[in-house]
């Protein structure tokens, strides 16, 4: 009993091995220290998005807008970076303005009784039109000023062997699983998604709440934003186009329900593994990056489809 | 009069617990048969095995004379028996004729709908029940007695022999219930047999003609209703005797806690009351008299368009139930399920949501030893029957999930507690530790206001009792100073005078 129990709960877990497992009888060179660095580091960015996304998730809200929050994000975050303005400025500025975008989204979800999918269909639009206006539709480049040496160390660097982006993953997964398992934002995350009206007839701010929750996911697409600037050296208008259809892949991959109220934040960040992993295997075996896009679409069916029946089961 | 349904040595048990362990029981055709018996006690089950929902282990079932055999209550339903459930079944965005034909619409050869004969069939099984509903309503827009009343004529549209009604007066008025006994005794005339679940023993006496108790999943007690005195129908309920069903103890208190004058809100025309620390204030009324309005408007839920609401003296502004929590006020809705508890969070995480504050620390970490401690002694405090403090409030019976829900409003500390029918589909010895629960509260200084419309209840348990109608107070009556039929008076005379206006 105990063991059909634990596997029920950790199916994400236990799948996600089982695939690692798999792809390492097809290939030798997966199980390697540099490969998995490489695969936590390519994960990184659809993590980070989608821890955001699993707070929206289960107040049983969604988050269109991360993709778009993230491009608008790494154009500021860029600009900034390219006018010489010191890191403790130009990064602690660009989440707020993430931040900011989220909470608008969530405003309109929240006091205006907006639909959550519509509220952010609408900000991903603005948002993207405001990138491409704030861009011209052109790149830009992080400058030739030594701030720009400092900032490529936030997406390309390295400390002790480990990339930076992961260190910053790992910071994230730890506030974000203490924010949802010990304190009262998180209980009122879990809360509305499970009943909504009693949460708000219980005397909680739901509001406020929601409004925080999306606030949280646009400061999370802002992160990964800077995070792939960096790297690249510079923001692409086009940027994050998709990232948020990964990011809602990941949170259900990790078994959280999208009616909300239930799921855990260590499922989100393996299921984003489960993604990368996947990623990774076909690039190893040379499968087109078409067929990748169908081969990851069925695995991320099966898994659903799976997780579903065993939680029927129960 | 003919055996209509028969069951003999019925058992069912799920996994190793034994719900039921034979049980017998005879429904004969033109009599209402009432089936009692505490929370738990193996009622649901049983009917769901009757209605082929559920699975038997062993024992017969002969449903007029035939044995059955039922896997599915469609089988059950196209053998003529019709359960109508305590939340009715019905989609509220249809027409009344689109419910009570609901896949099982007639169609013309080229398979479209025949709406005239929808509706004209509807017409004519609620005029049968003299029942002036328009069957092209939208359905969520009647009443739920009406709705009630759709669910009875859907049936009789599918020629139900045995009708199953579980709690049906739960949420009706004494207005409304007296027409359901009208409706009751003409199915009754007409030869069809009836199963009452209640919890209500007025509804026993005055509407069916046998009894059968359930306790611990068998049958202790069968006989006709005018065999038993009510006091011998409880014994074999709890079994045990229930020496005082409504103890009172005066309130001793008479510093004003919570004034509220002119109050305006949605539903609630023009009330104004004060209502004392320890003391109970009972509301009566019919339903959509005003009064789960003025909690909520009190509580924040339903703001106040105008008025005043004084607390310890202090005038308030509650606008949201939010601000309700930070005034002081707690609140118990009436619904349970949709408005009070998480269902599928655990009786830890339902119960301390509403004052997590104090288990949270300046850093902003909720202490969770602190909070297991706190919902812990409610648990233990209010007998509340779980595996334990991480099951969830689902798996538990109505009896528990309403102590849950009282807990949630009680551990902020509240100094006024709005409780909605805080006894709604609770059963006997349930309602009893509630009520006691409602006397120790109030013996701590808390000022309760009791929304019920179980009039024993009220005219047992409250201080005071204000009755409403219309959005009005009409009546104030001190304990032992009104009976039922004075209260009913003043619920009726305003309404007719309200409808004038």
């Amino acid at each position: 009993m105990n063991i059909k129990k634990f596997v029920i709960e950790n199916i994400p877990l236990i799948g996600l091995l089982l695939l690692m497992f798999l792809v390492s009888l097809i290939n030798e060179n997966f199980l390697t220290v540099d490969n998995l660095l490489n695969i936590f580091r390519q994960t990184s960015i659809n993590a980070i998005i989608a821890m955001g996304m699993t707070f929206v998730i289960l107040t049983a809200g969604i988050d269109l807008s991360s993709g778009s929050i993230l491009a608008f994000a790494g154009a500021v975050c860029a600009t900034l970076i390219a006018a010489d303005v010191p890191l403790i400025l130009a990064l602690p500025s660009t989440l707020v303005l993430g931040a900011a975008l989220g909470a608008a989204s969530g405003s309109i979800v929240a006091y205006f009784g907006v639909q959550a999918f519509i509220a952010t269909l609408v900000a991903m639009t603005m948002v993207r039109g405001g990138v491409l206006v704030f861009t011209g539709g052109r790149p830009i480049s992080t400058g030739n000023f030594d701030v720009a040496n400092i900032f490529y160390e936030v997406g390309g660097g390295y400390i002790g062997g480990v990339p930076i982006p992961v260190i910053i993953t790992g910071v994230v997964f730890i506030i974000c699983w203490y924010v949802l398992n010990h304190t009262r934002l998180g209980r009122y995350t879990y809360a509305i998604g499970g009943n909504e009206q009693a949460t708000k007839l219980a005397g909680i701010n739901v509001a406020r709440v929601k409004v925080t929750v999306y606030a949280i996911s646009g400061a999370l697409a802002a992160l990964a934003g800077i995070i792939l600037t960096a790297r690249l050296e510079s923001a692409q208008p086009t940027a994050g186009l998709g990232y948020e259809l990964d990011a809602i892949a990941a949170v259900v991959l990790g078994g959280t329900s999208l009616t909300g109220g239930r799921g855990r934040i260590t499922g989100t960040l393996i299921g984003a593994l489960i993604i990368g992993v996947l990623n990774n295997a076909l690039n190893i075996l040379d499968v087109s990056s078409y067929f990748q896009m169908i081969a990851k679409g069925s695995v991320i069916l099966l898994a659903v489809v799976l997780d579903g029946r065993s939680k029927a089961s129960t | 009069m003919s055996v209509l349904l028969e069951l003999e040595r019925v058992e069912k048990a799920f996994g190793a617990v034994s719900v039921l362990n034979g049980v017998d029981m005879t429904v004969l055709a033109g009599r209402a048969v009432a089936l009692a018996g505490e929370n738990g006690a193996g009622k649901s089950t049983l009917m769901k095995i009757i209605t082929g929902t559920h699975s038997r282990d062993a024992g017969v079932i002969r449903f007029r004379g035939k044995e059955t055999n039922f896997n599915t209550a469609r089988q059950s339903m196209d053998a003529g028996i019709a359960m109508i459930h305590q939340e009715l079944n019905l989609l509220p965005a249809l027409t009344v004729g689109e419910n009570i034909f609901l896949g099982r619409e007639p169609v013309d050869r080229a398979r479209r709908v025949k709406w005239s004969e929808i509706y004209d069939q509807a017409e004519y099984w609620l005029k049968k029940l003299k029942q002036d509903i328009d069957p092209r309503a939208e359905t969520g827009t009647l009443s739920i007695a009406q709705q009630q009343m759709v669910e009875i004529a859907k049936a009789l549209s599918m020629n139900a022999e045995l009708i199953i009604m579980d709690e049906p007066t739960d949420s009706l008025t004494d207005v409304e219930t007296k027409i359901l006994f009208e409706v009751v005794k003409k199915l009754r005339d007409s030869g069809k047999g009836l199963i009452f679940i209640s919890h209500r023993l007025r509804d026993i006496f005055d509407m069916c003609d046998d009894v059968v108790v359930l306790r611990d999943g068998s049958m202790v007690h069968q006989s006709p209703v005018a065999d038993i005195s009510e006091d011998e129908l409880i014994r074999h309920m709890v079994g045990r005797e229930l020496s005082d069903r409504y103890p009172y103890v005066p309130s001793s208190s008479s510093k004003t806690r919570l004034r509220v004058t002119n109050l305006v809100a949605p539903g609630v025309r023009d009330v104004s009351f004060e209502a004392c620390a320890g003391e109970v204030v009972g509301f009566a009324g019919l339903v959509g008299a005003g009064r789960t309005e003025l909690g909520k408007a009190i509580y924040g839920a339903n703001p106040a368009r105008s008025g005043r609401i004084e607390i310890d003296g202090d005038e308030v502004c509650v606008r949201s139930p939010n601000d309700g929590l930070k005034y002081g006020i707690g609140y118990v809705t009436e619904d349970r399920k949709l408005e009070g508890l998480i269902q599928a969070h655990s009786i830890n995480h339902n119960m301390s949501m509403a004052g997590l504050q104090r288990f949270t620390s300046k850093l902003g970490k909720i202490n969770k030893n602190n909070e297991r401690k706190a919902v812990t002694q409610y648990i233990d405090a209010f007998s509340i029957k779980a595996q334990g403090i991480d099951t969830s409030v689902a798996q538990l019976s109505g009896g528990n999930q309403q102590k849950v829900s009282i807990g949630k409003s009680l551990i902020p500390e509240p100094k006024i507690l709005i409780l909605d029918e805080p006894t709604r589909g609770v059963d006997v010895g349930a309602k009893r530790e509630i009520y006691a629960l409602i006397n120790e509260l109030k013996a701590q200084g808390l000022c309760i206001l009791l929304m019920s419309s179980d009039m024993p209840e009220l005219l047992g348990v409250s201080d005071r009792i204000l009755v409403m109608s219309n959005g009005f107070l009409t009546g104030e009556f001190g304990h032992g100073e009104a009976n039922q039929e004075v209260i009913m008076h003043c619920t009726l005379v305003e309404l007719t005078e309200g409808k004038q206006e």
